[in-house]
């Protein structure tokens, strides 16, 4: 039996304490003082005794990163001196689109590499635009594995990155008539790309290299931001190339597994240039998710490309457009356009762009991805707090210019660790234990607009009002 | 406490489950509104003597200021009365405003005033008087946009609470069982022995013995404490077994079979090993400390036919029992529940994604599984088509919050509800969602840590609930009354009442309470 994939993870404190979502408010000149009840030495959680700032000589509101707010303090004080807010900080967190929840859960997993696990029932709102307007299906009886998701049994979370031919054909002497090009797989269907904006020193990007190679998965980097140091660690990069410059980079293409070519017409005629320098060389192509993206990709398809890997925006949607459709809808579209002409299965697409949580990377799959590559996740995992300080030039708050790379790497492998295990729950929970079989597998999900029209609309009539917010 | 007792059960023979007064057992209740007394006060009282609401309290012989109940006042609604007692004090040293606390309780599906709404309803069986938005949340979808049609004035009529009927049959299948109706549309969900307090478990069978309806034991055998209410104890079995035995399943009015939760739909329970204490293990005959996996699903059902040799099963140990299949809420929920019809279930119980109390990963609790708003019609309609309505009850769960998000679900094909969250917020539950890990609850309800699980008494959990039922059973009775009513089972698969904001003109949206759009933090 093969070696069971599994990432390790490991505890990595974060350097800086992170901003956490409470506040407490103390109103000390009406401490009773004497008392000698003080609900800070009842914490259930020890936050109080476990951090001697906390402690008496409160003189401002203390922002709480582990406080559960669970209210005992409020309720318990004996002079009810005791409130609770919400921490201001916390609010400038991010954007509408990288909120602070998604920032503080994504440190949570960075810093213990298990995934997000609460009582009471969901939070949030009833849906919502993009991916949150999709639903995954979950069967009553069909299971994956006979001993649990975490069982003996695999779940295979691996997706291959290499074209494959439409079919096999045979000479006369029954030996195989075609070229059957090497299988590329890789362990789980993220990748990494660097960020379009951060501090990107290289103990950085060392960290998230290193982690690319710890799991077992791919960076895509541009050939200016390779250093000796990172150099080192090419069987784990996807250089970025042109169809200009590419054969300045030769000794980058042979040392790699992988070369990307930025997307130009007739990129397609460099192709036999490149597998030259680098026989076994899988090529994937980079363009951007805009509107003629499907069009460009069903014209690439059959030219030899292994993988397609689009470009959307931060925010998860189309590039260039007026009216900017979601990831999900963008997705769909590419796919169903190969499906429609048969020939999806030949090639691969990996989406980036806004793909921020670990259920944005099950729902591209369903969309019709194969993979999804991450960028700004790598940057918060490493405690970045999305402040966009960096980008007018002011020093970074929590320094990720000094971080070192050992912990750097952890931080990413705990938080791909974590995403992992939430895709296998989410398979877990569609009796699929292939991550190959989920892609565009749309029937084992549930889509607002349909649930909405086949559930409500033979009660209520027509929906007035667009939109799932 | 024992007279008490008496003179409750004597009264109750009579009638409804009474109401009395169980306040918080914290020092400070949370309310909507702060009210301050600053150091100007002299203690004259007055602000006691005008206040209605019990703001001020003061007692004889003891002359000193006392904190203000603010968790009482009705805040700036009272700025016109004759008694506001910030307009009134002599030294101006009272102040009145919205308590900032709010901003940090509570989320979407419920906000800080759906919580308070029904710590208020717990304490005193009664509505609020407070303006506290108890029936909505900020969702923006689901039960959040439904809404009551506006009621035709000539329907209603006047009937007395007591002559409403709010009970709901469970056995609707006329085979050899007995039948059993209950006297509430809803019933308590299963929450196992492990995690929650004991006090919580006994506390909430005592309370469905007084509302006569059923609470459940959970996948987490069956506590000693819960045999003296034995006649309103489901009894579960759930894939992992864990308590499973004959002389439970004989006891039992109701035998669930637990193929799914609306908590982590598709996957299993999960009980950490801090809650696995030796009172634990012993009751789920396992290991002291050793996390306990419920795998999912039951491994020895392929198809309905294997689905029906468990019923069975249970049928032969019990035929007494009526049976239920608990399941969650799949793309195909509606041939679910034909299937569960035709394997003998008398009940069959779908629980939404949204739901649930338990610990559960967030990408399952978000993601997995169909909201139960649009799982309810689509099977109500398919058991219709099916000729099986009228031979099946339907119970659903799952994000159901409030008596008027029950009332909705009846009316969109339901039989009956199952209540959890709303019973643990009754014993003032702040769903800060930290269930799982470490000591488990802070505030005493889901642990079992030695400390903790004390904290509770058995019959303050009692008393809350039934309070904070009855407090729903007033607003279900009103409801009734407007469309002229007289059963909650007439209510049942009447859509026809309901109407989706979404799907009305924008002028018509207008007579209807319009959606909060609020952002919260989570």
């Amino acid at each position: 039996m093969p070696k069971k994939y599994n990432i390790p993870t490991k505890t990595a404190n974060p350097r800086f304490p992170p901003v956490g979502k409470y506040a407490t408010v103390e109103f000390r000149e009406d401490c009773a003082g004497s008392c000698h009840d003080c609900v800070k030495k009842k914490c259930v959680y020890n936050i109080f005794t476990d951090n001697a700032c906390h402690w008496n000589t409160m003189k401002e509101p203390e922002y709480l990163y582990i406080c559960k707010s669970c209210l005992r303090c409020v309720q318990e004080c004996t002079k009810g001196i005791f409130s609770m807010s919400v921490n201001p900080e916390y609010l400038t967190l991010g954007d509408e689109y990288w909120t602070p929840e998604i920032i503080n859960t994504t440190w949570a997993q960075s810093h213990t590499g298990k995934i997000p696990v609460s009582g009471a029932g969901y939070r949030g709102p009833f849906a919502g635009e993009g991916f949150d307007s999709i639903w995954t299906d979950m069967s009553e009886i069909v299971r994956p594995t006979r001993d649990g998701i975490h069982g003996r049994e695999y779940i295979n979370t691996s997706v291959e990155l290499s074209r494959r031919p439409m079919r096999l054909e045979f000479n006369d002497d029954m030996s195989l008539a075609v070229d059957l090009p090497p299988i590329f797989e890789i362990p789980v269907p993220v990748l990494f790309q660097k960020p379009e904006f951060g501090v990107l020193s290289e103990n950085v990007l060392l960290s998230m290299v290193r982690a690319a190679g710890a799991i077992g998965t791919l960076m895509f980097l541009k050939p200016e931001s390779y250093s000796p140091a990172i150099s080192e660690y090419s069987n784990s990069l996807v250089p970025c190339l042109t169809g200009d410059n590419y054969r300045k980079h030769e000794d980058k293409v042979k040392k790699s597994r992988m070369v990307e070519l930025e997307y130009q017409p007739g990129i397609e005629g460099e192709f036999s240039g490149l597998r030259s320098m680098n026989p076994g060389v899988v090529i994937t192509v980079g363009m951007s998710l805009d509107g003629s993206a499907a069009g460009r990709a069903l014209a690439l398809a059959d030219s030899g490309v292994d993988t397609i890997h689009f470009y959307g925006s931060v925010d998860g949607r189309e590039v260039g457009a007026e009216k900017q459709r979601y990831l999900k809808e963008m997705i769909r579209e590419v796919h169903l356009k190969l499906v429609e002409n048969r020939i999806r299965d030949k090639i691969n697409l990996v989406f980036s762009g806004g793909i921020a949580m670990a259920e944005h990377m099950a729902k591209a799959l369903i969309c019709g991805a194969d993979a999804v590559s991450i960028d700004v996740p790598l940057l918060v995992a490493l405690e970045c707090r999305l402040c966009y300080q960096c980008k007018v030039k002011a020093p970074c708050p929590v320094k990720l210019e000094e971080v070192e790379p050992g912990w750097g790497m952890q931080r990413t492998v705990n938080l791909m660790s974590a995403w992992r295990n939430q895709l296998i729950e989410v398979m877990g929970a569609f009796g699929i234990r292939e991550a190959r079989r989920v892609r565009g597998e749309i029937g084992r999900s549930l889509w607002f607009e349909d649930l909405e029209r086949e559930n409500f609309g033979p009660i209520f009539g027509t929906r007035k009002v667009a939109g799932a917010g | 406490m024992a007279a008490i007792r008496e003179t409750l059960n004597l009264k109750e023979k009579q009638g409804l489950p009474l109401t009395v007064e169980t306040p918080s057992h914290y020092r400070n209740p949370i309310g909507k509104y702060v009210v301050k007394r600053n150091s100007n006060c002299i203690s004259c009282g007055l602000c006691a003597e005008l206040c209605p609401y019990g703001v001020h309290p003061r007692y004889e012989n003891f002359s000193q200021p006392l904190r203000p109940l603010d968790y009482r006042c009705i805040g700036f609604k009272c700025t016109g009365n004759d008694f506001y007692c910030v307009k009134n004090c002599p030294r101006q040293a009272l102040s009145m405003g919205l308590n900032p606390l709010l901003k940090s309780l509570g989320d979407y599906r419920w906000p800080g005033e759906m919580i308070i709404g029904h710590w208020y309803m717990a304490e005193t069986g009664n509505l609020p008087f407070v303006d506290l938005e108890c029936s909505l949340g900020y969702t923006g979808g689901g039960f959040d946009k439904i809404r009551f049609r506006v009621p035709d004035s000539r329907d209603r009529i006047e009937i007395s609470d007591e002559e409403i009927d709010t009970s709901i049959n469970l056995n609707k299948r006329r085979d050899s069982a007995p039948e059993r109706s209950i006297s509430l549309p809803c019933y308590g969900g299963g929450m196992s022995f492990g995690s929650t307090a004991l006090s919580v478990m006994t506390g909430r069978a005592r309370a469905a013995s007084r509302l006569n309806t059923l609470t459940c034991t959970g996948e987490g055998g069956y506590p000693e404490k819960l045999k003296p209410y034995s006649n309103h104890v489901i009894t579960q079995v759930a894939t992992g077994l864990f308590g499973v035995r004959e002389e439970t399943i004989l006891m039992a009015p109701v035998v669930e079979f637990k193929y799914a939760q609306g908590a982590k739909p598709g996957l299993g329970g999960h009980l950490l090993g801090d809650k696995v204490t030796p009172e634990v293990a012993k009751i789920r005959e396992t290991v002291v400390g050793n996390a306990l996996f419920s795998p999912f699903p039951f491994h020895s059902v392929y198809s309905v036919e294997d689905h029906k040799k468990h019923l069975d099963w249970i049928k032969e140990v019990n035929p007494n029992a009526l049976v239920s299949v608990k399941v969650s809420t799949p793309t195909d929920a509606d041939m679910v529940a034909v299937g569960s019809y035709y394997a003998g279930a008398h009940i069959i119980h779908f629980d939404g994604c949204y739901g649930g109390t338990g610990a559960a990963p967030d990408i399952a609790k978000k993601n997995i599984a169909m909201p139960i708003e649009y799982a309810i019609p689509k099977v109500h309609r398919f058991l219709i088509d099916e000729g099986l309505r009228d031979k099946v009850c339907l119970i659903v769960s799952g994000g159901i919050r409030n008596a008027m998000d029950v009332a909705k679900a009846i009316a969109l094909g339901a039989d009956g509800v199952v209540i959890g969250t709303a019973e643990l917020v009754a014993l003032e539950c702040i769903r800060c969602g930290n269930c799982e890990s470490g000591r488990g609850c802070a505030r005493g309800i889901a642990t079992t840590d030695p400390e903790l699980s004390c904290m509770l008494p058995e019959e303050w959990v009692e008393q809350r609930i039934v309070n904070m039922y009855m407090a729903w059973r007033k607003q279900w009775c009103e409801l009734l009354r407007q469309y002229g009513m007289k059963s909650i089972k007439e209510l049942v698969g009447r859509s026809d009442l309901l109407v989706h904001l979404d799907y009305l003109d924008q002028e018509e949206r207008k007579s209807y309470q319009p959606a909060v759009k609020q952002k919260m933090v989570l």
